[in-house]
């Protein structure tokens, strides 16, 4: 628990340090999902009936805009080896590191959220179901992205091999994240928002709780064979 | 000398489809230096990434304290200290957070600071490690093993952008590690001095250098 926290802690450091890093993520989700109303044009009913889609859709790419960086610089630096070398067990310090890497990418996406959303006219029921969605969500981009993280260490140019492997398993991530805000704008009375919603929002917990368990074994796996 | 500490029979090493070593046996005892010799590309780097169990051996077996350790490369990994060609220096942090990073202590442990002073490195400890220059960031690396206590040290040419000042002070630091019972096993081109060291040439076992080990190299793939 003690060399977790301490992974963790270090990585914290390490982004605040350079905070290119923390910004960029977070940054780009508010640019990107910000040029979407001056491409469609100012029309209400339209830009709150497609946001769920575009909050989800350019949270996934900002997500997967910082996946390299996440094992990359311990690998070339060395790092990595001692990581392996160390009494640390190896799932502990993936685990870590993935959560150093939600802190610093997914929670900030959360925090902006709630601007987007505002600037395409979302209500506010809808707004609750998007972020129980993106708490339960983004945890699992995080988890899913780092398997693919790990995987393409060594390989030449991994950075454009990432999102080819990703993506596709974002994909059942992006379908409940945005059925369950669907959900919730569809309701007709107020008291049914979270009985709609429900049940997408139980599918994002279950992928969260199946991603939380294959990430450290696959992840370790990967990184031992990655120093081979 | 004493028991035997950690043990390699009939050590294979293929990589890349290519065999790097073949049939190496060596015998590391307590407080025994073992130093790798041999020509670039004979399989030193190798032979102490295996040592260290990041790598498999192909064949072979390896022994740590009469155990086989072969599968389950744990058994020994929490007694030594690996230290390669990188440095593992992240460069935002200061010299004293590197060191007590992987040393899994806090920044205020004196143990920190004497290692750290045993390699002249205390006055720069509030330095971003980014501003050291190669042999500053070689001492920092070489002070993690004063940090933590293990009973064998790997180091792959230690000596890297050392100045001579500083290769006394590792050899000093090597000298200490073994009247304390520790062993060292290094791979280096540039002399470092220890008391009866053991030598081992890699050429011996190099198919790339040894050509009579082409044949049973050759013989091996067939039987493969």
């Amino acid at each position: 628990m003690k060399a977790f926290l301490n992974i963790v802690s270090r990585d914290l450091r390490l982004a605040l340090r350079q905070k290119s890093d923390l910004t960029m993520a977070v940054l780009f989700f508010i640019l990107t999902a910000m040029l979407f109303p001056f491409g469609l044009g100012p029309e209400p009913n339209l830009l709150a009936r497609i946001a769920p889609g575009i909050i989800w859709v350019t949270a996934l790419l900002a997500v997967l805009l910082s996946l390299e960086r996440l094992f990359l610089a311990d690998y070339e630096d060395g790092s990595l080896e001692q990581l392996i070398l160390s009494s640390t067990s190896l799932e502990i310090a993936v685990l870590a590191k993935v959560l150093a890497h939600w802190l610093t990418t997914g929670l900030p996406l959360i925090l902006a959220a709630p601007l987007i959303a505002l600037l395409f006219n979302m209500d506010s029921d809808a707004m609750t179901i998007l972020l129980i969605a993106m708490v339960l969500g983004t945890p699992s981009l995080s988890l899913i992205g780092a398997i693919a993280a790990t995987l393409t260490l060594g390989a030449r140019r991994g950075g454009v091999l990432i999102p080819l492997l990703v993506l596709p398993l974002y994909i059942p991530t992006l379908i409940f994240g945005v059925g369950a805000i669907d959900a919730a704008m569809n309701s007709l009375e107020a008291g049914a928002v979270i009985a709609n919603a429900r049940p997408h929002l139980l599918l994002l917990g279950a992928i969260l709780l199946v991603s939380l368990l294959i990430t450290p074994l696959a992840g370790a796996a990967a990184l031992r064979q990655s120093v081979e | 000398m004493g028991s035997s500490l950690f043990q390699g029979k009939d050590l294979t090493c293929i990589r890349g489809g290519r065999t790097v070593f073949l049939g190496l046996n060596f015998n590391l005892a307590k407080g025994q230096a073992l130093v790798l010799e041999g020509p670039n590309g004979s399989g030193k780097s190798s032979l102490i990434r295996m040592l260290s169990g990041l790598v498999r051996p192909r064949f072979g077996k390896l022994v740590w304290q009469e155990q086989d350790a072969t599968k389950d490369p744990e058994i020994f990994q929490k007694h030594i200290h690996y230290i390669g060609h990188r440095n593992a220096i992240k460069p935002v942090l200061t010299v004293l957070e590197n060191l007590a990073y992987w040393s899994g202590k806090t920044k205020d442990d004196p143990g920190l600071e004497d290692a750290l002073d045993h390699f002249r490195m205390l006055p720069l400890k509030h330095t971003p490690a980014n501003l050291l220059s190669s042999g500053q960031s070689r001492r920092l690396t070489l002070s993690r093993l004063l940090a933590s206590e293990r009973s064998v040290w790997l180091l792959d040419e230690p000596s890297v952008g050392l100045d001579v000042a500083s290769v006394s002070l590792l050899e000093e630091v090597i000298k200490t590690h073994r009247l304390k019972g520790g062993s060292v096993i290094f791979a280096t081109h540039s002399p470092i001095q220890v008391e009866n060291p053991d030598r081992l040439n890699l050429q011996d076992y190099s198919p790339l250098y040894n050509k009579e080990l082409l044949e049973i190299e050759n013989d091996e793939e067939s039987w493969i």
